[in-house]
């Protein structure tokens, strides 16, 4: 099973990038169950969501406390809410910044981890060039694909044109396909270096 | 169709493809995007002929309910919480007239303290109030048991709640094979009412009963309730015929070859359990799992024979009955009335705490070791409860439990005032 969760907050479309990882995940004939932390969320206030991914039918229901990969839609969150807890040791890091992990404050803490699975990409620049609105959270999904090759990337912009309409599909998968691009070029440089 | 969906989607799509002919609703969280959808469905056409019908509260969704009923129409509704409450008074009244309106509960929990989160405290306080409780384990099985429930009701004249849990559940993206139409017409057919307020042939439905006669009437619904244990099997063989899938009926067993610990529970948890089960079994660990789907009725002797070779039971249940401890244990405990197995009552999962498989783990090797109380309260902070228990000893105005014990876990910054 593969366990994702993402953070973020309130309108940043948290929820819905779960379900459109978990649709995208079903489109490749797999079973996926995708929920938010509940509550009495706010605008603005941080928001979890989660993703599994098997081959079979997933019956727990419990939140995912040790993910395989996560993603942080709002790096404001990074030093507010415990984002990497659980994250196993060969876990994946999505972060959406046009920082470093070193310029984040984040550079020891990598250490634990394999670093060439960790990556901050500019999703939200991504998403204003192809969509006019920093909400990058189908970016991310693009991100993702490269990183983990848990989904592919034309099951996460079927996804996003089975989800949204017209234009708005079309510049997700725009920038969906933006951020796998970036992804997939930082994991080559990151093999390189 | 296999489809990725919501399941309070996917339960909106299912009732209407029930034909219901009239919803009123109100809302509330964690139901409303059932009858969102609904009521869009209604507004396109998509839905008709229905006619959706926004009241000012559960108080008036259920009475509206009761007299589209009466008059003869298929009738659906879907609450939760406080919303249930409110609505405590028509609820009896729906069930003694018996009229089988079909009502989703998503199960969430009672304040105060004031919670929107998931646990069953609202659908048991209405356990006696003489509507069939069907509690459901995934969104597929809510899904089949909505199909269910609208023909359980019309063959009894009786209201029927179809109990799945909040958020887990209603607010959960899964693998769903919805019905068609054409399956769910062959199933359920079109509703003919036993009684039926018509101004062609007027009668009068709500009459006072006094001494002479209110034990035989409530005698009759007693009678009329206990047949549907015969009936949910029968229909849930039908159903399955019809869909293609496994219905669970009265109640399922889960492992329960050779296993000596058998773990009780409703709803969701099932699935959580059933992999923890998994996990003990890898470990050669005689231990299964009771899903238990009717609660009203209770299937006594169904749960009997499933629990005939335990000699100890774990019932798991998200609601407290304050002053006694578990309400479903006391009914597990009637249908073992001559056993000599130990029943051990576990509270999990109130106000939408996680029910987690290392804490169920934990648990069961607790039950296993005979080391389990008689009511656990499952992952209790009891550092917590020490210290506001102390406040209170010390301070004649120790002040509210909740804002105190909230400031303890930092979930609130600011100090005493």
């Amino acid at each position: 099973m593969f366990r994702v969760r993402i953070h973020g907050r309130g309108g940043q479309g948290v929820v819905t990038a779960a379900e459109l990882l978990s649709l995208a995940a079903f489109q490749e004939g797999r079973h996926a169950q995708a929920f938010p932390s509940f509550g009495s969320e706010r605008t603005g206030a941080p928001v979890v969501s989660f993703c599994r991914i098997d081959d079979h039918e997933i019956r727990t229901r419990e939140p995912v406390a040790e993910p395989d990969a996560l993603i942080v839609q709002d790096p404001t969150l990074l030093h507010q809410v415990d984002v990497f807890g659980g994250l196993r040791p060969e876990g994946y890091v999505l972060i959406n910044s046009v920082r470093s992990f070193d310029e984040l404050g984040l550079g020891q803490w990598a250490g634990g981890f394999q670093r060439e699975r960790l990556l901050t990409v500019p999703a939200s620049d991504l998403a204003r060039t192809h969509t006019g609105a920093p909400r990058a959270n189908a970016a991310l999904l693009g991100g993702l694909a490269a990183l983990t090759a848990v989904v592919s990337l034309e099951s996460v912009c079927a996804a996003i044109r089975a989800r949204f309409p017209g234009a708005l599909a079309e510049g997700n998968a725009l920038a969906a396909q933006a951020c796998f691009a970036f992804v997939a070029e930082e994991i080559e440089a990151l093999a390189h270096a | 169709m296999l489809e990725q969906l919501e399941g309070s989607r996917a339960v909106a799509r299912t009732v209407a493809l029930c034909r219901p002919e009239v919803i009123p609703a109100y809302p509330i969280s964690p139901q409303t995007h059932i009858v969102e959808a609904l009521s869009g469905m209604v507004k396109t056409g998509e839905l008709a002929p229905c006619e959706f019908v926004n009241v000012e509260s559960e108080f008036g969704a259920m009475s509206v309910a009761i007299g589209a009923s009466a008059t003869g129409a298929r009738t659906y509704t879907a609450t939760a919480s406080q919303g249930l409450l409110f609505m405590a008074e028509a609820l009896y009244n729906a069930s003694g007239l018996g009229l089988p309106i079909v009502m989703t509960v998503a199960n969430r929990a009672i304040g105060a303290p004031i919670n929107i989160w998931n646990d069953h405290s609202d659908s048991m306080s209405q356990r006696d109030s003489g509507w069939i409780q069907l509690y459901v384990e995934s969104n597929q099985e809510a899904v089949d048991t909505h199909v269910l429930a609208f023909r359980l009701a019309e063959e009894l004249s009786l209201p029927v709640m179809v109990c799945m849990d909040g958020f887990i559940l209603t607010h959960a993206y899964e693998r769903i094979d919805l019905p068609s139409a054409g399956e769910v017409d062959g199933f359920l057919p079109p509703y003919e009412p036993r009684q039926v307020l018509d101004p062609a042939e007027p009668v009068t439905i709500g009459a006072m009963v006094g001494p002479e006669a209110f034990t035989e009437v409530k005698y009759l619904a007693h009678v009329k309730q206990m047949q549907a244990l015969e009936l949910i099997p029968e229909l849930s063989a039908e159903l399955a015929q019809a869909l293609g899938r496994e219905q669970h009926g009265l109640l399922r067993g889960y492992r329960l070859q050779d296993a000596e610990t058998v773990v009780v529970a409703l709803g969701s948890v099932l699935g959580t359990i059933e992999d923890s089960i998994d996990q003990l079994r890898e470990r050669g660990i005689a231990i299964g799992a009771v899903g238990l789907k009717a609660f009203r009725p209770f299937p006594l002797e169904e749960l009997r024979s499933a629990l005939a070779g335990a000699t100890r039971i774990v019932v798991i249940e998200k609601a407290l009955a304050l002053g006694i401890g578990g309400i479903l244990a006391q009914n597990v405990r009637n249908a073992i009335a001559t056993s000599s197995a130990q029943v051990s009552t576990v509270i999990a999962g109130l106000g939408g705490r996680p029910i987690t498989t290392a804490s169920l783990l934990g648990l069961f090797e607790d039950a296993l070791g005979d080391r389990l109380a008689p009511l656990t309260f499952l992952d209790l902070n009891t550092e917590l409860v020490e210290r506001e228990l102390a406040r209170t000893r010390t301070q004649r105005r120790s002040g509210p439990h909740a804002e105190n014990m909230l400031r303890d876990v930092g979930a609130i910054a600011a100090g005493p005032v």
